[in-house]
């Protein structure tokens, strides 16, 4: 709710999403600057600081990547702009160097860093650990445990960050960012930052001469985070067990520790700062206990860092145990009560009394069909990848395809006919199937094929594809432009003429931009089936890199723009199982609009899943399917 | 007249297929405890899902304290589901022999059926194993009472309002009503109040 993170009622308390929580701190921290790069659970956060930019005075953008992001704001906190930098924990990877440069050279106005980590990766292809590039950054990280804490460390740690005169970040997971509590508000500030002069002598440079201030202001941090009121002990005074917890983990513990009736010997240490660790205050409340379970999401971070600090404090006699110690936490996966409270029934030999439960077993279960995950009805991708795998069925030699990321990453499961031989991080598609093209010298002689989506090919295609003309690999790369960053959500991108703030800007066409770099460009359409087919199979026989644009507007897009056309089968023409096409519009092509009729044993048009594309009336042996006015989009 | 929170924490999970307004419909849930002093917690899974998915949202609700956003296995007290298939689903996860499961029993197909490589099973068999796993099954035709009132997207709301009408859940229908007064307005306001009435009816 963009009302909840702009109105100014100091004390009322919501339901707050934390990505809402995450984006009323900032503005209750007075930022006037803002930058990201889409990525789930994160992408909530610029996509409402964007609508709510004009009525709060401050500047929003989708960067075209990850480190244009950071960078911009890096740019804005030399004028002493507070700036808030917003990605996922692959983002973070992106930008490592640019974050290691960053922590060395400091900042001046307030930076902060929000990076949105995916335990068990829900909507991720991995669940990195957003926290080991804090350390390895020397840059200081705060921890929330709930969606108030979400928005008070964001406030908070531009303060921090002006205090020290460093970036400082917020790592969160995806129970923060999508889940939802009651966050209290705060003020609002009245008054605008204004953009500082940068004088002659004033300086943000990252090199290694100011390695010790680096290291001085992680020191200066952790003397503050020893006082920090997101650090607190609960528990008895001496308790036989303690849990060290952050994040999420934080309310499991309490909810299992009240589940197994163990409040009177076991207590719970949150912790909110996790790096750099508040020593002191840590070794101060470990001395209450002999043994210790760290609950925490994704790896054994925090554990490993308190075994740091016990064999720094000979005087500490600590059995420890979590992801790592004794594995009491399984090593992958998300944190849920279940796993936190098995975890202390272990350690505390307790059992839990749950409510009576019926298990119905295996063989007397109801069988029930998956859900699996397809391309929305009308997606130009699965004209994409039906037309792809027709013409390396057709063609000579095995084809190698190298994918991407996006929503057409679904294209290497059954929605795309298994198309994918690699599958890697954003932008490798590209770069990969380069090293493989050039492989011909040596006798390698299978079409490659690469593909991304336009968003993708902003973010990190252009230098790999300068790269493969640079050094003419044989290859074709294929742009699936959907014109949109649909997997997250449609954030405009620079292809699409918008801005974050709703602002039309000039778009850059990816057609220019491949011809600019020398490249011959072929554009098709991917709904004619044919035409593009037969493009295809003639682009992967000429040598050298070819560049193939499939441009087709994302279905969910285009539906909010068209009247529908309206497509049905004629059942009279339809020939059922007779045809020998093998139920092909439900089966093969696979659209949710393309049902059967199992009264009739005919094909059928979901009318109110399809979208009118009209795809499938081409692709109907018998002509059955048919368009008003007969022509598909 | 208001109610009380008899079981605290209480947990209700609100499932079904991505498109269904269920997210829409629990935020509203939870922000309607929140207004009356409750503590209200909200985990929701998507991402992916909203294309054709299993969504499903856990909503906790205390007098006390907060909770954390999931909710511990066979610990829902009340399981409301949009989809038959997907009821069961959470129910073999989440339900005890006293959790109140309402369902709606209109399915919606996954892919598998769609393209005949998988079978969709019998209301009825669905429902003997529902029986089995809960001493508390109601079957409500949201979907279709919702056509009825005028708009099948509108189910979400309806259930919502078969929720305000139990004794369990600490809302009464007005307070649900006054949520949907601060988000929609015209015909939509109207469509909503229209449904929360016809779903509050079904319970009382």
């Amino acid at each position: 709710m963009e009302w909840m993170i702009t109105t100014n009622e100091p004390g009322k308390t919501y339901l707050m999403q934390g990505n809402e929580a995450i984006s009323r701190g900032a503005l209750e921290a007075g930022i006037r600057f803002a930058a990201a790069y889409p990525g789930s659970p994160s992408s909530e956060i610029l996509t409402m600081l964007g609508h709510v930019a004009d009525e709060m005075e401050i500047y929003a953008e989708w960067s075209t990547n990850e480190t244009c992001a950071l960078e911009a704001c890096l740019g804005a906190s030399f004028a002493g702009i507070r700036s808030l930098c917003v990605m996922k924990q692959n983002g973070l990877l992106v930008v490592g160097d640019a974050l290691h440069s960053a922590s060395l050279s400091g900042v001046k106005g307030g930076l902060v860093l929000v990076v949105a980590d995916d335990p068990s990766a829900h909507s991720s292809t991995n669940e990195f650990d957003s926290r080991h590039q804090s350390r390895s950054a020397a840059v200081p990280m705060l921890e929330p445990a709930n969606m108030q804490e979400a928005k008070d460390m964001v406030k908070w740690g531009f303060e921090l960050s002006e205090q020290l005169q460093q970036l400082v970040m917020v790592r969160t997971v995806t129970r923060i960012n999508h889940g939802r509590s009651s966050v209290t508000l705060g003020e609002i500030p009245q008054q605008k930052q204004v953009p500082a002069v940068i004088g002659e002598w004033d300086r943000l440079v990252a090199i290694n001469w100011f390695k010790d201030a680096q290291i001085s202001k992680l020191e200066q941090a952790q003397v503050i985070f020893k006082e920090s009121p997101f650090n607190w002990y609960n528990g008895p005074e001496n308790p036989d067990m303690m849990i060290v917890t952050c994040g999420t983990g934080w309310l499991y513990s309490i909810e299992a520790v009240k589940a197994l009736g163990v409040k009177d010997s076991v207590g719970i240490l949150k912790i909110g700062t996790t790096w750099p660790l508040p020593e002191e205050f840590i070794v101060k409340h470990l001395g209450r206990t002999k043994k210790v379970l760290v609950v925490e999401e994704v790896d054994p971070f925090l554990e490993q860092n308190i075994a740091n600090i016990i064999a720094y404090h000979p005087e500490l006699n600590i059995e420890l145990t979590g992801r790592h110690g004794q594995k009491v936490i399984p090593r992958n996966g998300e944190l849920n009560p279940n796993v936190v409270r098995n975890a202390l029934a272990n350690m505390t030999g307790t059992t839990f009394t749950g409510p009576e439960v019926t298990f119905i077993p295996p063989e007397e279960a109801v069988a029930l069909p998956p859900r699996e995950l397809t391309f929305c009805a009308g997606c130009p991708h699965r004209a994409s990848f039906f037309l792809l795998k027709q013409t390396l069925r057709i063609q000579e030699g095995q084809g190698v395809v190298m994918g991407d990321i996006g929503c057409y990453t679904m294209g290497g499961q059954r929605a795309g006919h298994y198309l994918f031989n690699f599958l890697s991080c954003m932008g490798a598609g590209i770069s990969a199937a380069e090293g493989l093209g050039q492989l011909t010298r040596f006798g390698f002689d299978q079409p490659v094929i690469a593909l991304a989506g336009d968003s993708t090919f902003f973010h990190s295609c252009m230098p790999a594809l300068i790269n493969a003309k640079y050094h003419n690999s044989n290859m074709l790369f294929v742009i699936l432009d959907n014109s949109a960053t649909a997997m997250t959500g449609f954030q405009p991108h620079p292809g699409i003429g918008l801005t974050a703030m709703g602002k039309t800007t000039e778009p850059i066409s990816i057609a220019k931009v491949v011809e600019a770099i020398g490249c011959p460009v072929t554009v098709a359409d991917p709904f004619d089936i044919t035409g593009t087919t037969e493009i295809v199979y003639k682009l992967l026989k000429q040598p050298g890199l070819k560049v193939l644009i499939l441009k087709q507007e994302c279905a969910t897009l285009a539906i909010r723009k068209r009247e529908k056309a309206k497509v049905w089968v004629d059942q009279d023409l339809c020939r059922g199982d007779e045809c020998g096409c093998g139920r092909f519009c439900s089966r093969i092509w696979g659209c949710p609009g393309n049902i059967w009729d199992y009264e009739v044993g005919k094909a059928k048009i979901d009318e109110v899943v399809c979208v009118g594309c009209g795809v499938c009336v081409s692709l109907c042996p018998a002509g059955a399917i048919k368009i008003e006015g007969g022509e598909a989009v | 007249m208001s109610k009380e929170l008899i079981k605290d924490p209480l947990n209700i999970i609100i499932c079904g297929v991505g498109g269904q307004g269920n997210i829409l419909a629990t935020e509203l849930l939870a922000s309607a405890l929140v207004e009356k002093g409750y503590f209200a917690t909200v985990g929701e899974t998507y991402g992916a899902s909203q294309r054709g998915g299993s969504v499903m949202s856990h909503v906790r609700i205390s007098a006390a304290t907060e909770y954390g956003v999931l909710i511990p296995l066979q610990q829902a007290d009340i399981i409301v589901s949009f989809e038959p298939t997907d009821t069961l689903r959470v129910a073999r996860d989440y339900a005890n022999k006293s959790t109140l499961i309402i369902t709606d029993s209109r399915p919606n197909y996954p892919l598998g059926v769609l393209i005949g490589e998988a079978h969709y099973p019998a209301m009825e068999a669905i429902e003997a194993e529902l029986r089995k796993l809960s001493n508390q099954v109601q079957i409500i035709e949201a979907t279709k009472l919702a056509v009825e009132a005028g708009n099948s997207q509108a189910a979400n709301v309806l259930l919502m309002g078969a929720l305000t009408a139990l004794p369990l859940v600490p809302i009464d229908i007005d307070d649900y009503e006054r949520i949907l007064e601060q988000r929609f307005s015209g015909q939509v306001l109207e469509m909503n109040r229209k449904v929360l009435k016809v779903g509050y009816e079904q319970v009382k």
